[in-house]
């Protein structure tokens, strides 16, 4: 089953597939209605202000000391997760992430592999990596599953098929597993149900993601609602975890308000149905469960953003989506238009670690700056903050030894002349007044058409007389032209 | 030099002059909101199950066998999945031969390998006990074993759980530190808060997704 994603591989930019989703109207309505109903949830779960704010900010004290200790926290982690018996790997790129994670399937001979939901392995592009080498891999998570059948990505990273609605999914299941059509939501699960099920029963490998890694007990906790994350990593004879270096916590009592905080932002859920605390692999005299355990670290670009004491925070994310689910840009646009694995808010701080300014130059802009993220966030990270100062390093020159990756991908020197230009004229005071004289007098002659601006708004005209002008007239109650 | 040592030399130089943040873990925050008066603990659990489909009784713990049996044949369900090696797997095989159950008994007694289709496909419902339930989330805590094996809380459209009412506790954090589970974890540790279920198309709830339909809490009163 070989898929290359559509929207990723399309040769444009932020705007033009915006332009695109705004012109969507199910689309948009898809993710309006959706957008609205989980932001309800998450009112609904947190009623008390005053519990949930001493939450978010214990949840930010708790990833923010893990940080402080990151390096021995892995070590930790690693030594006890060895001492239970599970094997553990590093890779700072996706493309050694894949080796691995391949070299362990080919050892057992493996050709097919279920897959619990896991943003990691969409980083990787592990299932394309695999299909490639004659190993399919599927996603078992329903909306993975119906995103895959329709070789698209996920379009949040909670409901990865939020952007179809059911008339949609009814047609693609029809068409690509030969069922008869129904827009009964029951009875399309329960056809996902029954195709998966056999899937889990003849899968060589299970891969699945990781919430959070517990360094202390080296705990590997899942949450999930579906049950296909415990399938994943309990029938197959092989357990594939794959998770970045920022998901360790210290001490197991750390995960307590760490779930909470997560299926409350995520979903509005006290709980989610399954939480899973794996610390091991299948012992000789058990009947079921996993013969082999196997956890991937990845880096991918998260050292790069570790090094710096603000852009840091970006690591606290516990991945509940709340930031997207509050956006008025990601409502409008949807997951898609970002092109990348992480949309919304999150997506735009963390990706350009991951893959360079160079590639997402437009995502630091892409947002009214609105403040919404930052405030639903559990882990109370400041992403308007860290947008603003996104936007700054975008536009370093070379010699201003920008701080992330391929900083300064939208530098232009015509653009620091004008500021320049700008700035001296608003602080010379004979320059200053000339200019206003001037453009007072020649209003009429300003341009119609300014760039972008006049795209959508009318072009500014400069007022017949200036705020200096009126002040001045005000308080000597005379014309002093 | 290896992936290992690049990712934690780039790590160790961003902390350089740091120091590590101290530990100030407040368990008022994760406990306080979440106390019940002791007659309200169960109220509290049930609420919160059923909100999410879930089936709860409360029995004597004398009644339980007779009510799985009746469970299962107003169900019309042709077999039961349990772990003979467990206490209440032989209380269960007991009250089926005095009462002559007409389900069938189906001892989890080997390797799941070399009965998987039956396990995937032909199983209509299992019991098991459960370690204890959490009042605050309205959750069991299930610890699989070699006697009571992983699959039978997943596999099952109908999963029957046994819960004592004295190993209810009031939040996740008391259940730890009751449990002491940081001192040590088994293999597979698991919260169940419910049957499985999905709202991925269109926001829509629907259980039975990958795990059982059904979830029936049995909470025995008097144990």
């Amino acid at each position: 089953m070989s898929q290359r994603i559509p929207v990723t591989e399309l040769a444009d930019s932020f705007r033009g597939r915006a332009a695109v989703a705004l012109a969507d109207d199910q689309l948009r309505t898809n993710f309006r209605v959706a957008m609205d109903s989980l932001m309800q949830k998450r009112a609904d779960a947190f009623p008390d202000a005053d519990e949930r704010e001493g939450l978010r900010e214990l949840g930010n004290h708790i990833k923010a000391r893990a940080l402080s200790r990151l390096p021995e926290l892995l070590e930790q982690l690693e030594a006890r997760l060895t001492a239970n018996g599970v094997k553990v790997h590093w890779a700072e790129t996706t493309e050694e992430a894949n080796r691995i994670v391949h070299s362990i399937i080919a050892s057992r001979n493996g050709t097919q592999v279920v897959k619990g939901k896991s943003m990691v392995s969409e980083e990787m592009e592990m299932n394309d990596y695999l299909a490639e080498r004659d190993i399919e891999c599927l996603e078992s998570d329903m909306g993975e599953y119906i995103v895959q059948l329709d070789g698209e990505k996920p379009s949040h990273i909670i409901m990865p098929a939020i952007h179809k609605n059911r008339f949609q999914i009814a047609r693609l299941f029809h068409d690509k597993l030969g069922v008869e059509e129904t827009e009964d939501v029951n009875e399309l699960i329960q056809i996902g149900r029954r195709t998966l099920r056999q899937k889990f029963l003849e899968a060589d490998v299970g891969v699945s993601g990781v919430n959070f890694a517990v360094a202390e007990t080296g705990t590997l906790l899942l949450v999930e609602n579906e049950g296909n994350g415990r399938m994943s990593t309990t029938v197959p004879p092989v357990h594939i975890a794959v998770t970045g270096i920022e998901k360790v916590v210290e001490n197991l009592r750390d995960v307590v308000p760490l779930v909470s905080l997560l299926t409350r932002s995520a979903l509005g859920q006290p709980i989610t149905t399954y939480v899973n605390l794996i610390s091991g692999p299948r012992k000789p005299d058990e009947l079921d469960g996993p013969e082999e355990v196997h956890l991937v670290l990845l880096d991918n670009g998260r050292s790069g953003a570790f090094a710096d004491a603000q852009m840091r925070q970006t690591l606290n994310c516990i991945r509940c989506g709340a930031c997207m689910n509050h956006c008025p840009v990601y409502t409008r646009v949807g997951g898609h238009t970002y092109g990348e694995v992480y949309p919304g808010p999150i997506g735009k701080i963390i990706t350009p670690h991951m893959v360079g300014l160079h590639k997402v130059p437009d995502h630091p802009s892409a947002s009214s700056l609105c403040g919404a993220c930052g405030e639903v966030c559990p882990v109370k990270i400041p992403i308007p903050e860290m947008l603003r100062r996104l936007r700054q390093e975008n536009v370093k020159s070379p010699a201003e030894q920008p701080k992330v990756k391929d900083g300064g991908a939208k530098y232009s020197r015509k653009e620091r002349a004008i500021w320049r230009l700008w700035a001296w004229l608003n602080t010379s005071p004979v320059i200053y007044r000339l200019f206003l004289w001037g453009a007072t007098r020649f209003r009429k002659l300003t341009p119609k058409n300014v760039g972008p601006w006049t795209d959508h708004h009318t072009a500014p005209v400069p007022a017949r007389r200036s705020l200096h002008d009126l002040a001045r007239a005000h308080l000597n109650q005379g014309d002093p032209s | 030099m290896s992936a290992r040592g690049n990712i934690l030399d780039k790590l160790r130089a961003g902390l350089a002059g740091s120091v590590p943040r101290p530990d100030h873990f407040d368990e008022r925050l994760v406990t306080e909101p979440w106390q019940y008066a002791p007659g309200d603990r169960i109220a509290q659990l049930r609420s919160l199950m059923e909100a999410v489909q879930t089936e709860v009784h409360q029995l004597a713990s004398a009644r339980w066998p007779a009510k799985v049996q009746e469970l299962l044949e107003s169900r019309g369900l042709a077999n039961l999945l349990y772990a003979p090696a467990t206490g209440h797997g032989a209380r269960l095989a007991e009250h089926w031969q005095a009462a002559g159950a007409r389900p069938r008994l189906l001892a989890y007694d080997r390797p799941a390998e070399q009965w998987k289709e039956e396990l995937f496909w032909k199983v209509d419902a299992s019991l098991t006990g459960t370690a204890g339930g959490v009042a605050a989330t309205g959750s069991l805590v299930l610890c699989p074993d070699r006697h009571e094996p992983r699959l039978m809380s997943l596999l099952p459209p109908l999963h029957i759980a046994l819960l004592k009412a004295s190993q209810i506790e009031d939040n996740l954090y008391a259940m730890m530190h009751k449990q002491d589970w940081a001192a040590g974890l088994p293999t597979n540790l698991l919260l169940v808060s419910g049957p499985s279920k999905t709202a991925d198309i269109e926001q829509v709830l629907a259980y039975g997704a990958h795990g059982p339909r059904e979830l029936v809490v049995l909470i025995l009163e008097d144990a």
